[in-house]
């Protein structure tokens, strides 16, 4: 019967799981054409949407796929932001290429921060980031690095004008193109992040989150891949932070507080903790419900908003990943005991 | 021959100005948001969050609307239709919910968006919408620049215009003053100097015999207090947030320092500065207001104060009585409501801007004397101040205003 354990082992688990492609093509068709069949303020929406599910997503790599919880995510999103409009602000860079910079600063922010938290389990190390969180708009403000950061004041950002060419041709706007822009950054992102997930390393992560002291008799380096994954995920999320600097056009430390870190926490529990693509559902929530919930009592908005929380998580305990996973089961039992 | 070119002038004349008044009768302008019955507002402002106070003042601007409405018809015959929403003072926040107001909900402006970096955020996209962005609810001296920023106004004093006025005291009522500053590292303190140093001009480097600052991360400011009355300084103007304005009352006394003693605007707090800095201390300190103070006993029987009580009672009955941001909502929502008065049918972006750069309004709930006034070149509506000093329990009106000009 031993031999057996090997038949019925899951194919995802050493081959690595099939990219659904008619699905992922599908969507991309959907989300390419959006920004053309709707006005420029939800253009600019979904172009947020997209950008929190960036950082979501950077928080469920840590999270989701590796066990370590962080209240700190508004530091690295901060972080990437500053990153982007200082360097435009006053080095005069590009705005494309401090993109990939704030990411990168955040990987070596995200790595450093990683290492000392190595000894900070569960609990403790969402205290720490909390911690974080909570300094780094203080930091931001300090007057020491006012001269840089622009203190409480902030700072502007201007991005240049659509390239020439795609104006004349397609009549593209500033809000399509950042639509455009960040779609295929997270496009990008989202199929590195599948990658990871179904590689070596990514059944590393996974083992030090389900089981850490066998994952390490196995020999895995569990410092290193703690580590590294705080590195990737704040990158993730510095390069989200980035993108929304420049889109929003403007930095302040009141834009990065501890509430921004819980409502990617949100984001990421609604999408599904270790689902990549439930990332963007976290988005679209955290984006919109709190909108939803406004127009319908201004006063009582986060109250309307909590009372949703509470619904959504009853109905769907393991977040829309989930409960699209198991309507998809579901179905397929119906389908198959009527055919 | 005469007399009969002169009817022929006469009647090209009636007829040309029948055409003007035809023609005036029939030039409804309107802009976004604006039908015969209605104009749509748009607004920003902290209902959640570590600022929701600031929440008091979007609700007293929509109950004055209300009573407007219910007791006017509105403005001109349109109802004023006017949607705040939250921001929670975040800037992107912000972004996101002036982006629907303007695109979406296709208001004709956005009228008192609360806080400095929030507005920050917009500045640029509203100027480039070419989006009014009207009496913007913060002090920062940014909003008054209309040759690069036209389709932005602030509304209370900047805090230069405040350094101006404190200016402007001290020339009128200091003979040969020797002022010493002490101020907050920051562009909030800056801004305060810098308005001071303008109003004195030439003067500034003679009287101003000493200047020190301190950050904010600072414990306290007692080498700065001993450093400035060493000076021999006999003017002392207080450029602090509450926490170091007790601190440099406190110190001020200690030191047995015989100077005038000047306080900015924002440590002018009974509850947040004098209080804990000892009533008696506190005494003989003289700031500037420009509103009515509603705390004070002394104005109960005002006509003013007691159209404003009847009005919060009927249309804010939960609003805070003693809160000055109600009173705050109170006037401003009324600046608003003039502007469109005078914008009588032309309703277009263009003209709303048009006359809120030529308002010159007395409110009845402001000082004596203070008025709002501005031009094409002035979009600082309110550049004159009322002198009061603290008796130890309450502010006394010094009679005469102080203003820029």
């Amino acid at each position: 019967m031993a031999v057996d354990v090997e038949t019925i082992t899951d194919s995802k688990l050493t081959a690595g799981a099939k990219i659904p492609v008619k699905w992922v093509a599908f969507f991309i068709v959907i989300g390419a054409i959006l920004p053309f069949v709707v006005g420029g303020y939800t253009a600019f929406q979904g172009t947020l949407i997209m950008i929190y599910a960036i950082a979501i997503l950077g928080l469920n790599l840590l999270t989701g796929f590796n066990g370590q919880f962080s209240l700190g995510h508004s530091a690295f999103y901060a972080i990437g932001a500053y990153t982007a409009a200082i360097l435009v602000y006053h080095l005069n860079f590009p705005v494309y290429v401090t993109i990939p910079i704030g990411g990168i600063i955040c990987f070596v922010a995200g790595f450093l921060f990683g290492l000392p938290a190595l000894r900070l389990e569960g609990l403790y190390l969402a205290l720490a980031t909390f911690a974080l969180a909570v300094a780094v708009p203080q930091i931001l403000k300090s007057s020491h690095l006012e001269e840089l950061t622009g203190g409480v004041q902030g700072l502007d950002i201007f991005r240049p004008d659509v390239p020439a060419f795609l104006v004349d041709n397609f009549g593209l706007t500033m809000d399509q193109w950042w639509y455009l822009i960040t779609f295929v950054i997270m496009l990008l992102l989202f199929w590195a992040a599948w990658n990871l997930i179904n590689s070596r390393s990514g059944r590393a992560m996974m083992a030090i989150r389900d089981n850490p002291i066998a994952a390490k008799s196995m020999g895995i380096n569990t410092a290193l891949y703690k580590s590294l994954t705080f590195g990737v995920s704040a990158f993730y999320t510095g390069i989200a932070g980035a993108i929304a600097a420049i889109v929003i056009e403007f930095v302040a430390p009141d834009s990065f507080t501890f509430q921004l870190s819980i409502l990617l926490f949100i984001g990421l529990v609604i999408g599904g903790t270790g689902s990549i693509w439930g990332a963007i559902f976290g988005g679209f929530f955290i984006l919109t419900v709190p909108n939803f919930a406004e127009e319908i009592s201004t006063g009582l908005s986060y109250a309307i908003f909590g009372v949703i929380l509470i619904l959504v998580i009853y109905v769907m305990p393991s977040g829309f990943a989930g409960l699209v996973n198991m309507l998809r089961v579901r179905l397929r039992k119906i389908f198959r005991t009527t055919s | 021959m005469n007399t009969g070119r002169k009817l022929t002038l006469a009647l090209a004349a009636v007829a040309a100005m029948g055409m003007a008044a035809g023609s005036a009768l029939a030039d409804k302008m309107y802009g976004p948001g604006v039908t015969d019955t209605s104009i749509k507002i748009g607004n920003t402002n902290p209902y959640s969050g570590p600022a929701a106070a600031y929440g008091a003042i979007g609700k007293s601007i929509s109950a004055y609307f209300d009573k407007i409405n219910k007791e006017n018809g509105g403005v001109n015959g349109r109802k004023i239709e006017f949607i705040s929403l939250d921001d929670g003072y975040s800037p992107p926040k912000t972004k996101e919910q002036v982006r629907k107001l303007v695109e979406q909900d296709k208001v004709l402006l956005i009228f008192q968006s609360l806080g400095t970096p929030t507005n920050s955020a917009i500045h640029a996209y509203m100027n480039q919408k070419k989006v009014p962005q009207l009496f913007v609810a913060t002090g920062a001296t940014k909003w008054g620049d209309p040759e690069h920023f036209p389709w932005t106004m602030g509304w209370q004093p900047s805090y230069q215009t405040e350094g101006k006025l404190f200016g402007s005291y001290i020339l009128e009522n200091v003979k040969d003053p020797k002022i010493a500053i002490l101020y907050q590292n920051d562009d909030y303190g800056k801004d305060y100097v810098t308005g001071l140093k303008e109003f004195l001009g030439d003067k500034a480097d003679k009287m101003i015999v000493a200047e020190e600052s301190y950050e904010v991360t600072d414990p306290t400011i007692n080498s700065q207090m001993i450093k400035l009355k060493d000076s021999g300084a006999n003017v002392f103007f207080n450029v602090s947030t509450p926490k170091f304005a007790a601190q440099a009352i406190k110190k001020f006394r200690e030191l047995n320092w015989d100077a005038l003693f000047l306080n900015n605007s924002v440590s002018n707090s009974v509850g947040a500065v004098y209080k804990p800095a000892g009533l008696d201390n506190s005494k003989g300190i003289i700031s500037l207001q420009y509103y009515q103070d509603i705390t004070d006993p002394s104005i109960f029987d005002t006509e003013p104060y007691k159209k404003w009580k009847a009005f919060m009672a009927e249309y804010y009955p939960d609003g805070d009585l003693s809160s000055s941001f109600t009173a705050y909502g109170y006037l401003v929502a009324q600046t608003l409501e003039q502007v469109l008065k005078q914008a009588g049918d032309n309703l277009t972006r263009e003209n709303v801007m048009k006359e809120a750069a030529n308002l010159d309004l007395d409110l009845d709930m402001m000082l004596p004397g203070v008025k709002i006034k501005t031009s094409p070149t002035d979009f600082f509506p309110i550049e004159a101040m009322m002198p009061i000093r603290f008796d130890g329990e309450k502010f006394v009106s010094l009679g005469k205003v102080v203003s820029v000009n």
